[in-house]
């Protein structure tokens, strides 16, 4: 079980959090045109990086907030955590530049 | 072949302390180019070479393993074998492989250990035994077994079962499909290896891929692995839960995500489970191996991960649920526990096709049922990967199902909860 500490309540067990997925997808906003392929990979495209991967976490049983964490998934270490709308920090994180300008979208 | 096995054989063997046994398979070093390339030796793969090789007549063929033979998921499962899926799609693609099965150790001349004792799957409440009544009918149709148990039939057919009325989440039935059961996981890769080596197939080992070359064009030339560079324009991905990873190296990105599933088995025990029986609701499914141990599915963990184990509570919940079905498992030990990286699709349906990426293809997103597939996976890849196109039973499974919205949505079917 991990041990992850929430921004707001300091470490807590798994148990009380939601597991959000991938993190920094932005969705399109409300008049932008997209076609069906580009449609499908905000839908279901997923980066399902083997490394440094960043996620979305809820504390569903504490504060109830969302937060943004880096875990590397050969371990399940986690590397950082961050508030929704902060960047995603360099440190440990092998993202492209094109998540870190989509940083922020929950 | 390197000794066919038949009772002469075995009783010869016998006589002499077994110690005439040949190697089952040749140790092959990567030649500089292959016909055809498979990556990653799992039943999935290996199922595919030998069908490339058979039917096909394509013999020039590679699989590529990271590991060993076997050592990733197809010696991670529970073994379960059923075809009761609700769609027409996918009840035609699981049922291609229980074909296969029934008659998969003559064909391999080795014994996979198929064993059709039947898949009970219980029902704890209205809604669950509506969605069974559903599944069942749909199975008719198509011309899939698959029939609904009352709750003392299901003890009847299963004896330690518990249908007391007592229980938080009571059995109200079940639906039991009589030609599943399962097989032994470690001789379908060792007797697919085997098989396939013997018709002129390299099978190597410890020969991880580290990169995928294109042409101009954007089709595939080459596999850059740990043990050197193979030239090759025909290369089928059977990757399971790293088919993200390999695909990623072609610059194709998947609707997958993997996730880690545990399964645990007691210490062994004199025959006391006649069947397969599998809750989704409590989450539980549990049959018997030819050993005695009780081999225990759990669930998947929350996140993704590719570390092949996971976290003790989820095992618990899932041993919590065994206990309450079956209270005289309560004081078994359990032996092991351990984890397997499942690759998920969002309509927990396959992917077996053809890629954005000519001369690659790629079979996944089996999620957590994808030992029951191993024949038929390995036969349709083979098909599409000899012909460039699908045969007619894995056609709907492509990628662009997600682009076009006709998903083949098998969430209810596919048990495990994730």
């Amino acid at each position: 079980m991990l041990l992850i500490p929430c921004p707001e309540c300091g470490p807590r067990a798994e148990l009380e959090f939601s597991y959000g997925g991938e993190a920094h997808i932005a969705r399109p906003q409300p008049d932008a045109v997209l076609d069906a392929e580009q449609w499908a990979a905000y839908q279901y495209g997923r980066r399902n990086d083997r490394g440094p991967h960043a996620e979305r976490w809820r504390h569903a049983r504490g504060c109830g907030r969302f937060f943004n964490v880096i875990r590397d998934t050969t371990n399940d270490r986690i590397l950082a955590v961050y508030r929704i709308g902060e960047p995603r920090p360099r440190g440990g994180a092998a993202g492209s530049a094109a998540d870190g300008a989509a940083g922020g979208a929950p | 072949m390197s000794g066919r096995f038949s009772a002469w054989s075995l009783l010869r063997a016998g006589l002499t302390g077994q110690r005439s046994w040949p190697a089952q398979w040749r140790a092959a070093a990567p030649k500089a180019g292959y016909e055809a390339v498979i990556i990653g030796g799992g039943g999935h793969g290996l199922a595919a070479a030998y069908y490339l090789a058979r039917e096909h007549g394509i013999r020039d063929v590679a699989v590529l393993e990271k590991g060993w033979i076997g050592g990733g998921n197809t010696g991670r499962n529970t073994t379960i074998i059923r075809s009761n899926y609700l769609f027409a799609e996918s009840s035609a693609l699981y049922d291609h492989a229980v074909k296969l099965w029934e008659s998969l150790s003559q064909e391999l001349n080795y014994n996979v250990m198929y064993s059709p004792r039947g898949v009970l799957m219980l029902a704890h409440s209205v809604h669950d035994e509506q969605v069974f009544r559903r599944h069942i009918h749909a199975n008719f149709v198509n011309g899939v077994d698959n029939e609904w148990l009352s709750a003392a039939e299901a003890k009847a057919y299963c004896p330690p079962l518990n249908i007391s009325r007592d229980l938080r989440y009571p059995v109200l039935g079940g639906a039991l499909q009589r030609r599943g059961g399962t097989a032994r996981h470690d001789a379908v890769a060792w007797g697919y290896a085997r098989a396939a080596s013997a018709l002129g197939v390299d099978i190597i080992e410890n020969c991880e891929v580290t990169g995928l070359r294109l042409d101009g064009q954007g089709a595939v030339t080459a596999i850059e692995t740990g043990r050197g560079l193979i030239a090759c324009r025909r290369v089928g991905v059977s990757a399971a839960g790293h088919s993200s990873v390999v695909m990623n190296m072609a610059g194709v990105r998947l609707p997958l995500e993997s996730y880690p599933l545990q399964a645990l088995v007691s210490e062994p025990v004199k025959p006391v489970f006649p069947c397969v029986v599998m809750s989704n609701t409590i989450h539980a499914y549990i049959s018997q191996s030819d050993k005695g141990e009780l081999v225990i599915g759990a669930s998947t963990d929350a996140y993704t991960s590719y570390t092949q184990r996971g976290a003790l509570h989820v095992s618990l919940h899932t041993l919590e649920a065994i206990c309450e079905l079956f209270p005289a498992f309560r004081r078994l030990r359990m032996l092991r526990n351990w984890g397997g990286i499942v690759d998920v699709t969002p309509d927990r349906s396959p992917i077996i096709a053809k890629t954005p990426v000519p001369g690659l293809y790629v079979n996944c997103g089996w999620g957590t049922g994808g030992f029951k597939a191993t024949p038929g996976a390995g036969h349709l890849l083979a098909w599409t990967m000899a012909h460039d196109a699908p045969h007619r039973l894995n056609a709907p499974f492509t990628i662009e199902r997600f682009r076009d919205g006709t998903l083949i949505d098998e969430a209810a079917a596919a048990a495990v909860s994730h």
